[in-house]
């Protein structure tokens, strides 16, 4: 395997200054997280039932919202505001990446698209974890997060599309064959249950719950993180742009205590939703 | 309530009595009094008067202690009120009559009834097996007149009297069928409307020919049911016979359900009503298990939610009544019918819309192809992306953890 860049062991060794904070995700992209994770829960708790629609609690919850009437509804508002943010980030690749060209949109250091690195760091990581080699240190965005970042893509456009063609089956049998209409409802079933359990389950521990960012990563809601953190969690990325000179034109403030209590509540209680679903998820799966 | 008991005294006696200081319920004395004063022409036939003059007496009771009174104003207006007492009470020639009398023999007019009775279910009855029905003796009315008790509005009331909740029914091991027919669109619409032509009770078992159900001869026998629910519905009953379950019905085929398979006999819903549509798919599957097992896509998902009515129940795309098979072309699923059956509830439904199953089922590789491979794909893809990531987690976790754990040994409090 090729050489891999270590990762700084304690906080100590990165010689950081105590009380700097970089910035991490603009204010959209925190925005976007914040739409996506509220409709995500709200399809999730909507479309449970609706899969599960034989378990008990399916039928008690459709009872006590109003009805399949009302959970149905709630389903595809989400759908249409999770497709309108799914839109805006579109168009917002396509604006800056194809009409301004600008650099590290689809290549490079700060890209969602993967590369030679992230296949080491793969590797490099399992070593790790299983104690034969050093901890591998991490560009901008890491490989389970650009997993994360193309799995939401692809899970968007999958059940976005399966579910619209069934919302609107008699257009879409304009140009689909009779067979797909039954397809989609497989797919979006599977497919929605797939982004349910991979959220729910490997999301939250890689990203919030894993020793280093237990109970959560505050840096999706604030958009800052301490220069130790980031030199821990990103000494690559820290390391590249100390050498360009561009630290310091990400530094950030630090965040607001209330911005922070705030974030924990919300977060804390997204966090808890998702554990609620994926513990009835996985009952109605292995009860039916 | 035809217990016609001992004639001891009359209101000239008790009025005597009265006078003399003494009780009204002295019977020995009374039926002396009595004697006495009334006196008689042996042989001498008797009018509803010479009866009424001692039962007209509210208070008239016989020795059992049993009220034997008559109330002469309604019996002359009731049915048999041109009779005269002596034509029922046939033993009562004389004046003063025997303490103990004959019941009433009915059968000596209504022969054709007492025959149909005696070989009904209520032959055994111990009670008076008219009165029981027709009420107090001396008020029987004709059957539409409103203060009969088989008057079509009461006779629910009638027979519930027994067939009730606590009643005989329970004592003979019946359903207690009686609640769930008030609830019942014919209970309602009879109760709650006055709907004369409403079925009640005798609609469908009749009245004195009342046989079980398992006796081939009865109304409610299963064979018979659909003519019987077709004195009412009769075009329903010539639609089901059109369809296959009637066929099989009339070839003698006995498995095949009749009208009180899916409405049930007593606690008829309205079928279009929330409540049916929400059970009759289960019904349907109980015959029909391999198609309830692959109804299973969402119209099922969404139906077996509270309160969503609207999906399509099995006989929302086969027809309740006219069932054919899809091979058949008058069948609403044959396919040159999809279009115009789909489209009842999807506007907008072209052929290629209808080539939609709402049978597939992904599972099986053979019927569905295309389908199986794409829930194996979407399957394959769930597994292999959970089997990794799981692994990868679950690894990760335990290497920080260590990780985490070492640290704080080496840099403890005293490091």
């Amino acid at each position: 395997m090729p050489e891999v860049q270590e990762a700084p062991i304690t906080i100590q060794e990165t010689g950081a200054k105590a009380g700097r904070f970089f910035v991490r995700f603009t204010r959209a992209q925190r925005t976007m997280h914040a739409v996506l994770f509220s409709t995500f829960l709200g399809l999730a708790a909507t479309g449970l039932p609706l899969r599960f629609s034989q378990s008990i609690w399916a039928r008690r919850l459709a009872t006590e919202v109003g009805g399949f009437g009302a959970i149905l509804f709630f389903n595809k508002l989400c759908a249409i505001v999770i497709t309108i943010a799914f839109s805006i980030h579109v168009k917002d690749i396509f604006t800056r990446g194809i009409m301004n060209r600008e650099k590290g949109i689809f290549w490079g250091a700060t890209s969602m698209v993967a590369n030679w690195k992230d296949v080491k760091d793969i590797f490099a990581h399992f070593r790790w974890f299983l104690g034969l080699g050093p901890k591998p240190a991490f560009e901008c965005y890491a490989y389970w997060e650009k997993f994360d970042y193309w799995a939401v893509f692809w899970g968007m456009m999958v059940i976005g599309f399966s579910g619209y063609a069934m919302w609107f089956a008699p257009f879409f049998a304009h140009f689909l064959p009779g067979w797909a209409l039954n397809a989609v409802l497989v797919i979006h079933s599977e497919e929605g249950l797939l982004a349910i359990l991979f959220i729910f389950s490997i999301h939250f521990v890689n990203t919030h719950l894993r020793p280093g960012s237990f109970p959560m990563d505050m840096v999706i809601f604030t958009g800052v993180e301490s220069e130790e953190e980031f030199k821990t969690k990103r000494a690559v990325e820290y390391e590249r742009l100390a050498g360009q000179g561009k630290l310091e034109a990400r530094l950030g403030s630090k965040p607001a205590t209330w911005l922070v209590n705030f974030s924990r509540g919300v977060g804390a209680i997204a966090i808890a939703i998702g554990l609620i679903l994926l513990v009835l998820t996985l009952t109605a799966y292995f009860g039916e | 309530m035809s217990r016609a008991g001992n004639l001891q005294g009359s209101s000239t006696a008790s009025w005597a009595f009265e006078h003399c200081g003494m009780t009204k319920r002295n019977i020995f004395g009374m039926a002396l009094v009595a004697f006495l004063l009334v006196g008689f022409a042996p042989g001498r036939a008797l009018a509803q008067s010479d009866c009424l003059a001692c039962h007209a007496d509210k208070g008239l009771q016989d020795a059992g202690g049993h009220n034997i009174s008559v109330d002469g104003e309604t019996f002359a207006k009731s049915i048999h009120g041109s009779l005269k007492c002596s034509e029922c009470h046939a033993d009562i020639k004389d004046y003063p009559h025997p303490e103990k009398i004959a019941k009433v023999k009915c059968d000596t007019c209504h022969s054709g009834q007492a025959t149909e009775l005696a070989g009904s279910v209520h032959s055994d009855g111990v009670e008076h097996p008219c009165t029981s029905c027709h009420g107090d003796a001396h008020a029987v009315f004709a059957k539409d007149d409103k203060r009969s008790a088989v008057y079509p509005l009461n006779v629910p009331k009638t027979c519930g009297a027994c067939h009730g909740n606590n009643g005989m029914a329970q004592k003979h091991g019946l359903a207690t069928v009686f609640p769930s027919y008030l609830d019942s669109i014919h209970g309602s619409a009879l109760t709650k409307e006055g709907l004369l032509v409403a079925a009640n009770c005798q609609s469908c078992h009749r009245s004195h020919h009342i046989l079980s159900r398992k006796d081939a001869k009865s109304p409610t026998f299963k064979a018979n049911i659909p003519n019987t629910c077709g004195i009412c519905h009769a075009g329903i009953t010539a639609n089901y016979y059109d369809g296959v379950h009637g066929r099989a019905v009339a070839a003698g085929k006995m498995n095949a359900p009749v009208c009180s398979d899916c409405h049930t006999a007593h606690a008829i819903e309205q079928p279009t009503a929330a409540g049916f549509r929400m059970q009759s798919t289960p019904i349907c599957g109980s015959c029909h298990k391999d198609k309830f097992s692959t109804y299973r896509d969402f119209h099922s998902q969404l139906g077996a939610l509270g309160g969503y009515v609207e999906t399509a129940r099995c006989w929302d795309c086969h027809e309740a009544h006219d069932v054919r098979p899809a091979s058949d072309p008058h069948s609403p699923v044959h396919s040159t019918n999809l279009v115009t059956t789909c489209g009842k509830c999807h506007a907008g439904a072209n052929l290629s819309f209808v080539q939609y199953q709402p049978h597939a089922n992904a599972r099986v590789r053979k019927l569905n192809p295309a389908l199986y491979f794409v829930r194996l794909f979407m399957n394959l893809l769930l597994v292999s992306v959970l089997t990794f990531f799981v692994i990868h987690t679950a690894l990760w976790l335990i290497r920080s953890r260590y990780e985490q754990v070492k640290k704080a040994a080496e840099g403890g409090p005293h490091a």
